[in-house]
């Protein structure tokens, strides 16, 4: 019980190197419209389909809040135990670039919406604390495409000013495992909450890496270096790699490592300079004039407390109480609320007569292996829950043994048929009448009569052989406890 | 009727309710005026062809339950208008046809008035000459070589030189009342908060507020009972009880108190200014209402503090201005070469140089010294007026430190151009109301303006007190229609 996550140090020559990170994450609000205007934000649309006069930033366009995005950044700040801000500040942070409309992006610098807060994840043997800095809220910029002209970029202002929330962590993450943890469970919270969908393919969840290393044992903080815009788990794990390598071999070499901005490149694996920390951009950020302070108030903020649901942690303690299930396994149940939900609705309709754990073996077996050979979700999983119950229920009562419920399973998918009208037209129901067991083993006990007095002689790993022989005979449909207990009887 | 252009906006209303006049005699009127005073250059762009069929067309069916029956309006060029070329004064927007209107527009056409072009201004509206707009500077209808203040220049003239009835100008740091003063018309800076900053093209946010501009200050008030409105596409916007500002206008303003700031006593002002200012206090008198010496201590500091704030917040609000999504673009090598030229080639001196002041108040390491120093003695001024209104009900001070100046006079030193602004900006960093009226003439003949300070949604009570004033002063503009040939 007691054993250790190992730590994850980097090795060169005597001396032993910790790793350092602090994620920025950009997380998309899950949101009909925008933060500042009421333009759509779906995804995948024709460029320049879901822009307004606001976000392409035309002359006397104002910024107006979108209440339901600030909702949406206050039940994350609840999800991650965060203080939630009263008063906070609306910031243009200046600068130019071709997909940013206004020549400043609205964010929130002083006075962010969400302050410090706190997530645990769960590491194979322990569980981590890691620090929330803050959460503020920002427009995410348009998007400038530079591979359909040799001449010219082209700009696409469908994302510009849809809304970010960006989660500021502590520098309290040590390794690539844990990053891997920490934004996994970010994203579950933010889906339990419905406040992103956490999808990084499209580009919801992205973030920048703060990477910096420092002997084994030092209290000091190493010199960091920002590695922007990572959008996916595994590119941020070998980003986190290379830097830290790259960083302990200039310490090695007696060089010093310089403060600065990198890019990960995916193709070639590693980190590359995008600016020092002398080019660093000078924002000039400052209160935007257009916006009043945000104000909320304490009964705001308690309605959407007693709006947020049982989340992941709350969810996993309750799983091992209630269920009696492992850490282990309520961990993966939890982890996805997708994957919670249909195990919730499985449980309710096995009824009272129920066995949770044969049901979880077969979520995390049989179904999580047809939805991994599908490529499907597991909110479309070609069998409900209702039906996922039925066959669950029919291996507990015996209608089936283990071995025919996997044929059983096999044809529910087409179709999400009825387990229990494929056993009767199938007629894979077990056999459980005694004495029509009684007489198959009596004949199969006669055809082997040497085998039989082998066995008794003391050869007893015939057993088998004769459960085997039974089993064959009855077309696999003969209930296996029975035969046991009778062959025992019989031999 | 002869000399429509002479009447004012209420009483064009009331002769086009009595049907004496259509709105097409009152608009033919002030298009052949206009079209006879190109030489003023109020106009950057006209619409006096639909301005017409509109008339027309509002004859066939007057709806004179409207509050500007068919009356013909030019406004500010600062004003969004659909399908009408916006142009701010710049270069950069030369080719700007907006798509949408502002609110402030929108709200007066609602009340059946009709568009007759776009008035002149200094870019951007950051002058208080109108030198510094792209099309030309604005002459003013009081002599041939005098600026006629601005940046509402275009609109002070079209007012004073009677091209249009009423105007709607901007007010930042007394873009409105300083060329009001100038021109010798009335005009009126709100309360930041009453008037929609949706769809007027920003100068500086915090501070921006349109107002009208008018011969009296009925019609003022009249105008300005159209454009207030609360509208929640501004989120600066205020919601608060306006009031039927014409109607409640009254110019029985006994026992008022009336603040005198020694502070506005400012070093180098002309006698004049000292003179005209002590002849309205006795007309505050002769009305029945007090005056009361009161002290507003950081007076001096509102204009170097306007001066951060008000370039700070431009230099942000400008930077849309790149050359990638609408009006003018210079060809570049690449993006930067682009936005360099795009910009420099786009903005006139002026404007680049709060870009610059701006820019440099906003930068890491002059940040606190400057933008946050200020906006904290902008509360100080702030408070110093709230300190005031606890012993009186507005506040009494010259409109500006001087008459009129020549043009080409302050064009080579921004400094002496800025001050001034020094007894307008205080008003616009406190977020109140302010409305100039003119109040006599200097030496030379050239009108000068008291301006009337009023509490946060006051206006109502700087109207009365500015219309029983008025009743006194008696002023008549000398306007010698030099400029018709």
């Amino acid at each position: 019980m007691s054993k250790k996550d190992s730590e994850y140090l980097i090795n060169r020559k005597d001396n032993q190197y910790e790793v350092v990170i602090g994620l920025e994450v950009h997380a998309q609000v899950l949101s009909e419209s925008k933060l500042f205007s009421t333009s759509a934000t779906k995804f995948g649309a024709e460029p320049n389909t879901q822009v307004s006069l606001v976000d392409a930033a035309f002359p006397g366009m104002l910024p107006v809040i979108n209440e339901f995005c600030v909702k949406q950044a206050i039940k994350t700040g609840i999800g991650l135990n965060a203080k939630i801000n009263k008063r906070s500040v609306f910031d243009r942070k200046n600068y130019f670039y071709a997909d940013l409309p206004q020549g400043y992006q609205i964010s929130q610098f002083k006075d962010p919406i969400v302050g410090e807060g706190k997530v645990i994840l769960d590491m194979p043997n322990s569980q981590k604390e890691v620090g929330i800095e803050r959460l503020h809220l920002e427009q995410d910029a348009g998007k400038s495409i530079h591979d359909l002209d040799l001449q010219n970029t082209f700009v696409d202002l469908n994302r510009s000013g849809v809304a970010l929330m960006e989660i500021v962590s502590k520098p309290d993450l040590r390794s690539p495992d844990e990053v891997n943890a920490y934004i996994k469970k970010l994203r579950s919270i933010m889906r339990y909450l419905g406040t992103c969908d956490g999808n990084m393919q499209e580009g919801s969840l992205r973030a920048d890496v703060n990477v910096s290393v420092r002997p084994k044992g030092s209290k000091e903080f190493g010199t960091r270096c920002e590695i922007k815009n990572v959008n996916s788990i595994k590119f941020m794990q070998m980003a986190i790699e290379y830097e830290a390598n790259r960083q302990v071999d200039l310490i090695e070499e007696g060089k010093t490592i310089d403060q600065e901005t990198r890019l990960f490149d995916t193709k070639k694996n590693e980190t590359r300079s995008m600016r020092s920390k002398e080019d660093a951009h000078d924002y000039r950020y400052f209160p935007d004039p257009d916006l009043l302070p945000l104000e909320v108030s304490e009964k705001f903020i308690e309605e959407l407390k007693n709006d947020i649901p049982e989340l992941p942690d709350d969810k996993k303690k309750r799983f091992i109480e209630e269920f009696k299930l492992s850490s282990y396994e309520a961990n993966i149940l939890v982890s996805d609320i997708d994957t919670a939900k249909y195990f919730e609705e499985v449980v309710a309709k096995m009824g009272k007569n129920k066995d949770i754990k044969l049901a979880v073996n077969w979520i995390t077996g049989e179904l999580f292996a047809v939805l991994n050979s599908k490529g499907l979700e597991i909110s479309q999983s070609p069998v409900s829950a209702k039906n996922f119950a039925i066959l669950i229920n029919l291996i507990k009562n015996g209608t089936i043994s283990g071995k025919i419920a996997k044929t059983v399973f096999e044809l529910m998918i087409d179709g999400d048929k009825d387990p229990q009208k494929i056993v009767e037209e199938k007629g894979l129901k077990q056999q459980s009448d005694p004495k029509a067991l009684e007489a198959l083993i009596d004949k199969i006990i006669n055809d082997n009569r040497e085998k039989a007095i082998e066995y008794k002689q003391g050869k007893e790993k015939l057993f088998g052989f004769f459960v085997g022989q039974a089993m064959k005979a009855s077309g696999g449909k003969a209930n296996p406890q029975l035969i046991n207990e009778i062959l025992k009887k019989k031999l | 009727m002869s000399d429509i252009t002479k009447q004012s906006l209420t009483e064009l209303v009331e002769n086009i309710k009595n049907k004496k006049l259509s709105s097409t005699d009152v608009t033919k009127a002030f298009i052949d005026r206009s079209e006879k005073s190109v030489e003023l250059n109020a106009y950057i762009t006209n619409d006096f062809t639909s301005a017409l069929d509109k008339a027309k067309k509002f004859d066939q069916k007057p709806n004179l339950d409207l509050k500007l029956p068919g009356i013909p309006m030019a406004v500010k060029d600062l004003f969004c208008t659909k399908d009408i070329k916006t142009t701010a004064g710049s270069k950069i927007l030369n080719n700007f046809v907006p798509t949408y209107e502002s609110t402030v527009t929108e709200n007066i056409w609602n009340e059946g008035a009709i568009l007759l072009g776009k008035l002149n201004c200094d870019e951007f509206a950051m002058g208080s000459s109108n030198e510094t707009s792209f099309f030309g500077n604005v002459q003013s209808p009081i002599d041939k070589n005098l600026v006629p203040g601005g940046s509402s220049g275009g609109s002070a003239s079209a007012v004073a030189g009677q091209l249009t009835p009423v105007t709607i100008g901007t007010d930042t740091g007394g873009s409105i009342r300083q060329p009001a003063s100038f021109t010798g018309i009335v005009g009126l800076k709100p309360t930041y908060g009453s008037c929609s900053r949706y769809g007027i093209v920003a100068f500086a946010s915090s501070l921006d507020q349109a107002g009208p501009m008018a011969q009296n200050v009925k019609d003022c008030a009249l105008l300005h009972e159209v454009i207030s409105s609360y509208d929640p596409k501004d989120s600066t916007s205020i919601e608060f009880k306006r009031n039927h500002y014409s109607k409640e206008l009254t110019n029985n303003i006994k026992g008022k108190k009336i603040g005198i700031p020694k502070e506005y006593r400012v070093d180098g002002m002309p006698k004049e200014i000292e003179d005209l200012w002590q002849k309205g206090i006795q007309y505050i008198k002769d009305c029945g209402a007090e005056t009361i010496d009161i002290s507003l201590p950081n007076t001096s500091y509102a204009l170097p503090t306007y001066y951060i704030v008000a370039p700070a917040e431009a230099s942000s609000n400008l930077a849309r201005y790149d050359g990638v999504k609408y009006g003018f673009r210079a060809k570049g090598e690449n993006l930067i070469d682009m936005y360099e030229k795009t910009r420099s080639e786009g903005f006139g001196a002026e404007v680049q140089r709060r870009i610059m002041i701006g820019t440099y108040v906003l930068s890491s390491g002059y940040y606190d010294a400057y933008y946050l120093k200020a906006q904290k003695v902008r509360k100080l001024i702030k408070n110093d007026f709230d300190e005031a209104y606890k012993k009186v009900d507005a506040i009494l001070t010259p409109s500006t430190p001087s008459s009129a100046f020549k043009i080409g006079e302050k064009t080579n030193d921004p400094v002496s151009m800025y001050l001034n602004d020094i007894f307008t900006v205080p008003v616009n960093l406190a977020g109140l109301p302010g409305i100039s009226i003119p109040a006599g003439h200097d030496s030379k003949g050239y009108p000068l303006g008291l301006q009337i300070i009023g509490k946060a949604f006051d206006e109502q009570n700087i109207l009365n007190i500015a219309y029983a004033m008025e009743e006194k002063i008696n002023f008549k503009n000398k306007i010698t229609d030099w400029w018709i040939k």
